[in-house]
């Protein structure tokens, strides 16, 4: 390129602004791109509440449901469970429910609004696995006699107690989410909506 | 008339001048052994993997609804589609594995260190790209380890700070891994991966030819030229090391043909038995590790027990791997004259890469967690230690010329 009585800095300054020019229509550009990952609309109303049946549940049993593509869990905890429960509140993370991982009606001892029925999202706070049910108190590859029923995670060893509260010394930093719920009637509970409790 | 046509290319495109350059007069060292054979293996098996992806794409559908079926479709009833599957199933293996020992050569000869750091780093981003490309590809079988595989690795992100969780909502395009999850993993696996590392292969072969192949020896060749300004200790690669490479891919095909038709699977290790269950997004598998060369990454990320500090060490395990030119200050390349400190550290994190390996595959019981958390260490305590004792290495004098 010639530079003979060239204006050099009106050169530059022109090279300049069109690059930079450039590079902000390229930004714009990208943001439909971009855009385009986030949850579709459709994605976004399939989130719609479940109605579920509890008057079968005995005591002990696990029933999972299906939200917004998520394990819901829901636990008959039995008398036994719940005079358990104050009694780890040493061995775990967040034993008394202080992090947001619940509704505000949940946020007591037993997690839950009636205390015997306890539901949760069954993923784990690690890496989203889904843990295992292991109701069985004493549980020899659980810790043996300290082992007051709860969930395991296969996937990294997280577990959890029976109110979905983290132990301490895994790799799940918080207790299980519960969702937002209440009790349509005696024997049917609504996932996905508070009701106007919250 | 042959002799006039490429007259006639050669005036319109530099056909001639780019064989030679890249093959008939690319002087490589006299010296090259075994381990000289996984670079072109590499090239060969992303061959097959193009061959073979293309054509499955042919009667693969990716979708939520239909893509397990699909595959089973492929497997069942496509003509040789199971062989074009287990071609690509056991290439994604075999890429691994001749990456990992080419990878290990590198490590061993020095062949990242000046003026090859360019090669290295090129070299490692094909190595990102390829573990990218390998989990998108995990995912589109759509079987339970394909889908709580997919589920582990995306909430990674999700341990970052603030953008985590918006993050992972960002990639799977769902509140959930779903069909729209799949379906941008599939074009991600087969056109827009695949393009980056056509590109990252192009750029590690041009700088390679720019500074020279090392050699076992760890002698620059350049440094002794004829009066043509040919290296005395170099021959062509055309037709030396093509033909010699061919050995090379005879003795590879014949194991790549065992494992394809005699043990596709590889006994649950290569593909997953929780894979043959169609993914199921309230169960998770009784037992969840990824595919074999993974492993070494996910036992560190079990071996923290915090979320956060997981992640990163998982990453800084591979991050530490681009910086080894400049954590390694050895101004001696071969592990040939190299101290005795670099050989048992190359001994130890060896041995470490490979027990991570195992481990990540076992379940977490506290013994092997300790297990992992032990091996963890020793593989960062490689970089840190060598970084430290490098610099004043006791190294034996490297001759001047090639005389093995």
């Amino acid at each position: 390129m010639t530079t003979d009585g060239a204006d050099l800095a009106k050169r530059r300054f022109l090279t300049n602004t069109t690059a930079v020019i450039g590079a902000v229509g390229a930004g714009f550009v990208a943001v439909p791109f971009l855009s385009s990952w986030a949850p579709s609309e459709r994605a976004k109303t399939a989130g719609a509440p479940v109605e579920v049946d509890i008057s079968k549940l005995v005591e002990g049993q696990l029933l999972t449901v299906e939200w917004r593509g998520k394990p819901v869990w829901i636990i008959k905890r039995t008398e036994q469970n719940l005079s358990d429960l104050p009694t780890l509140d040493d061995a775990l993370r967040d034993p008394a429910s202080e992090n947001d991982q619940q509704p505000t009606y949940a946020q007591n001892a037993t997690r839950s609004i009636k205390p015997h029925v306890a539901v949760m999202v069954g993923i784990c706070t690690h890496l989203g696995c889904s843990p295992t049910y292991r109701p069985e108190m004493g549980a020899a590859d659980l810790g043996g006699a300290d082992w007051k029923g709860g969930f395991f995670c296969p996937c990294h060893g997280s577990t959890f107690d029976l109110a979905g509260r983290v132990y301490s010394g895994v790799p799940a930093p918080l207790n299980l989410e519960i969702p937002p719920h209440f009790y349509k009637s005696e024997r049917t509970i609504l996932i996905g909506e508070d009701g106007g409790a919250a | 008339m042959f002799k006039s046509l490429m007259t006639w290319v050669d005036d319109r495109f530099p056909a001639t001048k780019m064989w030679n350059e890249h093959l008939a007069e690319y002087y490589a060292p006299k010296n090259f052994n075994f381990w000289y054979f996984f670079g072109s293996l590499a090239l060969l098996v992303l061959v097959i993997q193009i061959i073979s992806g293309i054509f499955l794409t042919m009667h693969y559908k990716p979708d939520g609804a239909m893509a397990f079926a699909s595959v089973e479709y492929i497997m069942r009833d496509v003509p040789y589609g199971w062989l074009i599957r287990y071609i690509h199933s056991t290439g994604a293996t075999a890429f691994f594995v001749v990456v990992y020992l080419h990878m290990f050569r590198g490590l061993m000869y020095g062949s990242f260190k000046k003026p090859r750091e360019l090669v290295w780093l090129f070299g490692m981003f094909i190595y990102l790209a390829l573990m990218a490309e390998a989990f998108m590809g995990y995912l589109l079988p759509w079987g339970q380890m394909s889908f709580w595989g997919a589920q582990v690795i995306i909430s990674l992100f999700g341990a970052l700070p603030i953008i985590g969780e918006p993050l992972t909502l960002w990639i799977r395009g769902d509140f959930v891994i779903s069909d729209a999850t799949l379906n941008r993993f599939f074009a991600l696996h087969v056109i827009a991966l695949p393009i980056v590392l056509l590109g990252l292969v192009v750029a590690h072969i041009i700088a390679l030819h720019e500074v020279g192949s090392n050699n076992p020896e760890g002698v620059e060749i350049k440094k002794h030229k004829d009066e043509n300004g040919i290296p005395l200790d170099g021959i062509p690669f055309h037709p030396y090391y093509s033909v010699k490479d061919i050995v090379g891919v005879i003795v590879f095909l014949m194991f790549f043909s065992l494992v394809l038709f005699f043990a596709p699977e590889g006994g649950g290790y290569l593909l997953e038995h929780a894979n043959f269950i169609p993914s199921d997004p309230l169960k998770t598998p009784e037992h969840i590790a990824p595919v074999w060369y993974f492993t070494p990454f996910y036992a560190i990320l079990r071996a923290v027990p915090d979320k956060l500090m997981g992640v990163i060490a998982m990453g800084a395990a591979i991050v530490v791997l681009f910086l080894l030119p400049w954590i390694d200050q050895c101004k001696v390349k071969s592990v040939r004259y190299r101290g005795l400190s670099f050989k048992i550290l190359l001994t130890v994190f060896i041995i470490s890469f490979i027990a991570l390996g195992r481990l990540g595959m076992l379940p977490a019981t506290p013994f092997l967690t300790l297990l992992s958390q032990i091996f963890s260490v020793l593989y960062f305590g490689f970089f840190i230690a060598l970084y430290f004792t490098s610099k004043n290495e006791k190294t034996k004098p490297v001759p001047e010329r090639i005389t093995k």
